[in-house]
């Protein structure tokens, strides 16, 4: 199962993105990592979280605008030119990655990044021809 | 220098006006029965003849024409003659989508450079001033109405459209312009602009200027006239009935005459359109008298406003005066002299979200500038985990607004059910400017 990543838009006002921790924090859902996109106006704040469905319901009911979308978590070599040789093998198959970032936690001493790409499927198996590790949705949320 | 333009119309006797507008309203309402088929039908619908209208007081007899009506008969429905006898065509926004087209003929362009003619007199032009016409010329009628009064003057115009305020006040004192014409926060504009580079009233020749296209206040006429060193009045019009200079103000400054032997006048109570006696605040109404290629029957001007009572006027002229328009019946906003209807945005922004938008807009004036903000909440449909999706949300809304209103508008997206709601009619507008 893919990993799906939790998307909330945001706007640029005092306590929004403590809104959002709080909502899911009281679910007793953990954040397993996250990164922020923002313009002068507004800011898109994307998740990986323990329980992905159970966060989309609350975060809706919260009455935020919520949105599902399929990422990868890859395990990148934690070394220099870990990354490089993952982005190099993307760029040679011409898949272009809407952005990505990387979790804190390290995974048996690797370190955990999230694509996004237009197609997940391809790109997973990309990197699994060339034995990066890529993830399970279950394996993530255990983290 | 003449007071008045033309004073054996201006000053006419208050018995010879009124047998004259017999005689103009009742060949207008045969005019109408004969040429547009529209008018033909809804005389019919509610039993009148042309003969039935014997006089001016016959008027509550016939039907409104609403801005719906032009609507319903786009482009060229409501044309009485046929188009190779139409010279100009204007257009100014509808409530949706398509725009309101006015046509004229060169008998119209004649009415509607007399009527600007006595406007630009009232504010002291003669064939030896320098106009300056900062009406945006195009669609909009305040550029050319003021324009071919203008000329028919024979003053000097200079054509410079709005917008590029330095290079405006560089005329302004090189070309020695005596008169400004243009929307009044835009002389504002003008004058703060002044002040910042070192330009003093002193320095310029402005004895006058007439003002309109959007409602302003006694305290923004004081501000121009101190500021300027000129005398600021204000004229009204409306592209419907012919454009700016149906009505205009007097040097005596308490009301607009509104030039009666081309428009006859009413004021009725915008609910149940019973007629009001003069004094009474309601909704203005206007028939044409004398116009070829789109005469209007009673139509609703959606202005609120009120027939000054009482005997002539201090200078002269006979013609009945209004008082300076108090507000709308719709939700009409006007913006730098655009009028905008909270409708068109709402079409935009379903044909692009594709639900039932959630949307305010917020109306401020910064610099002596309207600007219009409209913040439109994110729907689940419309989001996206991408910032460059998002942002071209952002700009294609922008743009298919600017598209519609002709004017720049700011979008900003803001999150689900943080837009007020509210029970019935919902609050779209947010108007903070102070006028």
């Amino acid at each position: 199962m893919p990993v799906k990543q939790i998307t909330v838009f945001l706007e640029n006002k005092c306590g929004r993105l403590a809104n959002v921790a709080e909502v899911i924090g009281d679910e007793g859902i953990n954040i397993r990592a996250f990164s922020v996109a923002d313009t002068t106006d507004f800011g898109i704040l994307r998740l990986i979280v323990s329980d992905p469905e159970r966060t989309y319901e609350v975060l809706h009911r919260a009455q935020f605008a919520v949105r599902m979308t399929d990422v990868i978590a890859a395990q990148i070599p934690d070394h220099p030119g870990g990354l490089a040789q993952v982005l190099a093998l993307m760029d040679e198959a011409g898949i272009n990655i809407e952005y990505m970032y990387a979790f804190v936690a390290q995974v048996s001493g690797d370190a955990l990044v999230v694509f996004r790409v237009e197609n997940t499927k391809v790109a997973e198996q990309l990197m699994l021809g060339k034995g990066i590790k890529v993830l399970s949705g279950e394996e993530v949320y255990n983290i | 220098m003449s007071r008045y333009w033309n004073q054996e119309c201006e000053c006419i006797s208050t018995d010879q006006l009124r047998s004259l507008q017999d005689e103009r309203l009742k060949a207008t309402v045969k005019y109408v029965y004969q040429e547009v088929p529209f008018y033909r039908h809804v005389f019919q619908e509610i039993g009148i003849e042309p003969d039935d209208i014997k006089a001016v007081d016959d008027l509550g007899k016939l039907p409104f024409t609403t801005k719906n009506d032009l609507r319903d008969n786009y482009p060229y429905g409501l044309f009485a003659v046929p188009l190779c006898d139409v010279i100009r065509l204007h257009a100014s926004s509808g409530t949706t989508g398509k725009p309101t087209v006015v046509g004229y003929t060169q008998h119209d362009l004649d009415v509607w450079s007399e009527v600007m003619a006595r406007g630009l007199t009232c504010c002291g032009a003669t064939t030896n001033s320098i106009i300056q016409n900062a009406y945006g010329y195009g669609l909009f009628t305040g550029g050319l109405g003021v324009h071919y009064g203008a000329e028919k003057i024979g003053a000097k115009i200079i054509p410079v459209s709005a917008g590029h305020t330095k290079r405006q006040i560089m005329i302004m004192k090189d070309f020695g312009t005596n008169i400004l014409t243009c929307t009044p926060t835009y002389a504002l504009h003008m004058a703060e602009v002044m002040e910042e580079l070192g330009v003093s009233k002193e320095d310029l020749s402005l004895t006058g200027g007439l003002f309109g296209a959007e409602p302003w206040s006694q305290n923004l006429r004081k501000q121009i006239e101190m500021r300027l060193g000129i005398e600021a009045l204000d004229v009204y019009g409306m592209s419907e009935v012919i454009g700016p200079g149906v009505a205009v103000e007097c040097p005596e400054k308490d009301g607009l005459h509104i030039w009666e032997d081309h428009f006859l006048a009413e004021i009725v109570d915008p609910d149940t359109g019973q007629s009001l006696p003069a004094g009474s605040l309601g909704e203005l109404v206007i028939t044409t008298l004398t116009k070829e290629a789109l005469p209007m029957i009673r139509y609703r001007t959606r202005d609120i406003t009120r027939i000054i009572p009482g005997g002539p006027c201090g200078c002269g002229r006979t013609h009945m005066k209004i008082d300076r328009c108090q507000g709308r019946t719709d939700d009409m906003m006007v913006i730098r002299g655009v009028n905008v209807f909270p409708s068109q945005i709402e079409e935009v922004i379903f044909r692009i979200s594709h639900t039932e938008p959630y949307y305010l807009l917020i109306v401020d004036r910064h610099d002596q500038l309207d600007q219009l903000e409209v913040w439109v909440e994110v729907s689940d449909q419309v989001f996206s985990d991408q910032i460059r999706m998002m942002e071209s949300l952002e700009r294609e809304i922008r743009k298919e607004i600017e598209v519609v209103l002709g004017i720049s508008v700011k979008v900003k997206l803001v999150e689900p059910k943080t837009i007020e709601r509210s029970e019935g009619k919902a609050k779209r507008i947010i108007d903070r400017r102070d006028i």
